[in-house]
């Protein structure tokens, strides 16, 4: 069957990896939960980027802060109440 | 009054630990269903707090959920069987991957919880199993410099718990992967559903009334005909948007909820079109392309909130051109339907 799949808007995500500071402890491959780094020769690598949804898991618990990303909720709702009531985005 | 789902009192050298069932009752069930129409769904919540699960000990397992209830009745539910100790946070009656997105399943709460339950007189290990989305507030590593306990990332969904302990309290690669079937999608409808709330009858009630306008004056022959088309065919935007889309997500092409919405809509309408029509003239026809249009990708838009693959980024892109066009696309529909009364 045609399968248009599960993948969002391309190339826009925040996330960014300093491989220098990787210290390849796997973390973030444990807590991503979509599968956007491996781990390997001890460093991480982003193999699905786009695949990221901001949600923030890997940044904050990666313990050499090698992980940034502006986190945030994908949801026109939440962002649009964030904009009417001048909050951050939230749902 | 206790809740019923509680069954006994433990007592347990941290003082009296409630015990509850694994099993779900009626009540439990009806429950679900209620909130999945939106019915008390921000007020469905457990007392914050230590639980028990059959007889635990102090080498049993301790797993972390939100006080949302149907994130405790999934975790009890999957701890069937097992003696288990539950840690549940105050996350405000809210589910544990959004409390993990505003921070209330977070490492301040889970640090709080770990010390003011006394965690460590409990047990004798020191590992703590945090459900694998609640990793988007809880920070391990400084869960273990602030408690001395190794935060376990579990699964993503409650019930691969038992072959998670199976494992050795090991995640296989497919456990650590969020999906988003047809069946999970299909249990969010009827929350899309309930969206609309009490414009689900005045916008329609409004249009019907507005339809007896004509040239001639007002005719509630033409509030009959044209005012229940004008239902009809709003109702089949509101099912294109909340029902339609977020069934069909993935089959539907491109990437952005609201053209996916948009493309349900004038699906829906060819339909109309070629069964019942759509409207007696062009410039009609044409009206509610655009209303309808305009509706469904505004609803389906929305529907990025529930799904499980959406950024931010992504999503800001979207709605910079979407959220325009559906507003300009909806008034300019509305403008062409109104005009069309009197020609």
């Amino acid at each position: 069957m045609l399968m248009f799949g599960m993948t969002y808007l391309k190339n826009v995500v925040t996330l960014e990896l300093d491989t220098e500071k990787c210290s390849g402890c796997k973390m973030c491959t444990i807590v991503c939960p979509h599968n956007v780094f491996v781990v390997q020769d001890r460093k991480a690598k982003m193999i699905n980027r786009d695949l990221c949804m901001e949600c923030g898991a890997c940044s904050i618990n990666c313990p050499e802060g090698a992980i940034t990303v502006r986190p945030g909720v994908g949801c026109a709702g939440g962002i649009m109440q964030g904009a009417l009531k001048g909050t951050p985005p939230t749902c | 009054m206790l809740p019923e789902y509680i069954n006994s009192t433990l007592k347990t050298p941290v003082g009296d630990v409630w015990q509850v069932a694994s099993q779900w009752s009626r009540k439990d069930l009806w429950e679900t269903i209620k909130v999945r129409w939106n019915l008390g769904r921000m007020n469905y919540r457990v007392k914050p707090g230590l639980y028990a699960i059959g007889n635990p000990d102090e080498n049993a397992h301790i797993f972390v959920t939100a006080n949302f209830k149907l994130s405790f009745d999934h975790l009890r539910r999957a701890l069937k069987g097992m003696n288990a100790w539950m840690l549940v946070l105050d996350t405000k009656g809210v589910n544990v991957w959004c409390a993990a997105g505003k921070g209330t399943f977070g490492t301040k709460e889970l640090t709080y919880r770990i010390k003011a339950h006394e965690l460590s007189k409990l047990v004798s290990h020191n590992k703590i199993i945090v459900p694998q989305l609640g990793a988007v507030g809880v920070s391990a590593h400084e869960i273990l410099n602030n408690t001395g306990f190794h935060v376990i990332y579990g699964p993503v969904v409650a019930s691969d718990i038992s072959d998670f302990v199976k494992q050795g309290l090991k995640a296989s690669p497919e456990m650590r992967k969020i999906e988003f079937p047809l069946k999970d999608r299909l249990k969010l409808i009827p929350v899309e559903i309930t969206f609309g709330g009490f414009y689900l009858l005045l916008v329609p009630a409004l249009f019907f009334v507005l339809a007896g306008l004509s040239l001639s004056g007002y005719s509630v022959d033409d509030a009959w005909y044209r005012g229940g088309r004008a239902v009809l065919n709003l109702f089949a935007a509101y099912f294109a948007g909340c029902v339609v889309t977020p069934a069909l997500l993935p089959w539907i092409p491109f990437r952005r909820f609201s053209v996916k919405g948009l493309i349900s809509a004038w699906a829906i309408a060819a339909l109309l079109y070629f069964t019942v029509g759509l409207g007696n003239s062009l410039v009609e026809i044409v009206s509610w392309l655009l209303i309808m249009g305009g509706i469904s990708s505004f609803l389906a838009m929305n529907f990025t909130g529930s799904s499980t693959y959406t950024s931010l980024s992504g999503v800001l892109k979207e709605m910079k051109i979407s959220l325009p066009t559906q507003i300009v696309g909806a008034s300019l529909g509305l403008l062409g339907w109104i005009v069309s009364l009197f020609i």
